[in-house]
């Protein structure tokens, strides 16, 4: 018999070298209270959380919650079926239509998680003959719904337009073309560069995907994404998002002006073929989202939160995976796993919680440090955050 | 082009991405004898493409495992 598992036998290894130099498991950690949205107790220590998508602090909503126990008295604990069968409830119509206004899109589907709706959405519009043309940074969803669908994938190079120009320029003549691409790419928290890559992609006849998972609720000026504040936000055909982060619970979604969208309902496998989200859920998500439409202050916070930690860093010494802070998103880039690990470790022990990325999820083989800023961060904790990491780098040797 | 001429352009363009100096034959596979990681791949690809102005997408990458099938696929890519 030959064994399925030993396909995996390196990665096995590779984590048994690093577990045995005596490090904590940094893909372990089990938070054992939250107690806000920017602290938990994680190993009996009070930890400041720097690595969650939670952007806006939406987790503990006073408003959010209280809708989240109503939906459960008034509709119970969940639906047992499909959106297209006896799993649509008021809640989920009440959402999508939060979200068309959030948007000012004419439609909106929900999916029961974000990896789905990409899942979903590209598997089924780009078809057999289909080009799908997609940075090559693109996130696993992305990618997980190429490969599910039948269309020619064809990547380019991270954030080039002149290289996914090409790409365009060579594409057969009459075939269809979507092009996915991402608002701000997670693992090093840089933004594209949308309006050109749009304009490029609209002067090839492609049709336009953009997945603003990482922006939702505080960039552009209504906190509807990057190509909200590029001013391009009318250009793009649909536009994926999430409920796991700023949003603060789970579930995914596609938004389009598209004329004949409903019929994704029926079509997209990933909608049709698995449970609704929970009444709740969908009840804290458009408490959640409509309280996103009026969150100036808020946002105005978040980003003075990631200019100081960036700002910090950057003068401690740290090297960043962006030369300016363009998102929620800080990266410390690591020289090495084992550095990164052990650097991780420090930070948990100063009472920080980071995320620690490694390949193949970072792009060019890279150990991240990944810190992501929630608007709930006082400017007291971003100081606090700053001397941990300045006390981690030192006792590493990072600094 | 004629397969020969193909397979000479190719030639050169594998050689900034050859490191070992490994020596190329048809049967010289990408992932095993050159060691290629997926960067290295998008790179070559581009430059292959940039080369012939045709789109190797990722599903006929998927095919190609060696270097004489790369020269072939180009060859009937160019048509």
């Amino acid at each position: 018999m030959t064994d399925l598992f030993s396909k995996f036998d390196p990665l096995i290894q590779m984590r048994t070298d690093l577990l045995s130099t005596g490090v904590t498991d940094p893909f372990g950690l089990v938070m054992e209270k939250v107690i806000s949205p920017t602290v938990a107790m994680c190993n009996g220590r009070e930890t400041i959380l720097l690595g969650t998508y939670n952007y806006m602090g939406m987790t503990f909503d006073p408003d959010v919650i209280a809708a989240g126990k109503q939906a459960l008295d008034d509709f119970g604990s969940g639906t047992t079926g499909s959106r297209v069968l006896n799993g649509t409830y008021a809640g989920h119509k009440a959402v999508e239509q939060a979200l068309c206004d959030f948007y000012a899109m004419d439609h909106a589907m929900v999916f029961s998680t974000g990896y789905q709706a990409n899942l979903g959405i590209i598997s089924t519009i780009a078809g057999k003959g289909d080009y799908i043309i997609l940075d090559i940074d693109s996130h696993a969803s992305i990618w997980d719904g190429c490969k599910m669908g039948d269309a020619e994938v064809v990547p380019f190079k991270h954030n080039d337009i002149e290289a996914m120009e090409k790409r365009l320029k060579r594409i057969p003549e009459g075939a269809g073309i979507l092009v996915v691409l991402e608002g701000v790419y997670s693992m090093l928290g840089d933004i594209a560069p949308l309006k050109e890559m749009i304009a490029v992609a609209k002067k090839y006849g492609a049709m336009v995907l953009v997945d603003e998972a990482h922006s939702m609720g505080f960039i552009g000026p209504n906190g509807r994404g990057v190509a909200e504040e590029q001013g391009v936000l009318d250009q793009v055909d649909f536009v994926i998002g999430t409920f796991s982060k700023s949003v603060g619970t789970v579930g995914g979604f596609c938004v389009s002006n598209h004329p004949k969208f409903e019929i994704m309902r029926l079509v997209c496998r990933p909608y049709v073929f698995t449970a609704s989200l929970p009444p709740s859920v969908v009840a804290t998500a458009a408490t959640s989202v409509r309280k996103l439409m009026h969150a100036a202050d808020k946002r105005a916070h978040l980003w003075e939160n990631s200019r100081v930690l960036h700002g910090g860093l950057r003068e401690r010494g740290f090297k960043l995976g962006t030369e300016t802070p363009q998102s929620a998103i800080i990266s410390v880039i690591m020289p090495d796993l084992e550095r990164g690990a052990a650097m991780w470790e420090a930070l948990l022990h100063e009472g920080l919680y980071v995320n620690l990325a490694r390949p193949p999820a970072t792009p060019a083989g890279m150990t991240l440090l990944r810190c992501s800023l929630c608007a709930a961060h006082s400017a007291e904790q971003v100081q606090t955050i700053i001397g941990m990491f300045e006390r981690a780098g030192k006792k590493v040797g990072i600094i | 082009m004629d397969r020969a001429a193909t397979s000479e352009k190719i030639a050169a363009l594998i050689e900034p991405f050859n490191k070992k100096g490994i020596a190329i034959s048809d049967a010289t596979s990408f992932a095993g004898d050159l060691e290629f990681d997926s960067l290295t791949v998008m790179d070559f690809v581009a430059a292959i493409e940039d080369e012939f102005d045709i789109i190797i997408s990722m599903n006929q990458q998927a095919e190609i495992e060696t270097y004489g099938q790369l020269v072939d696929a180009v060859v009937k890519l160019k048509g």
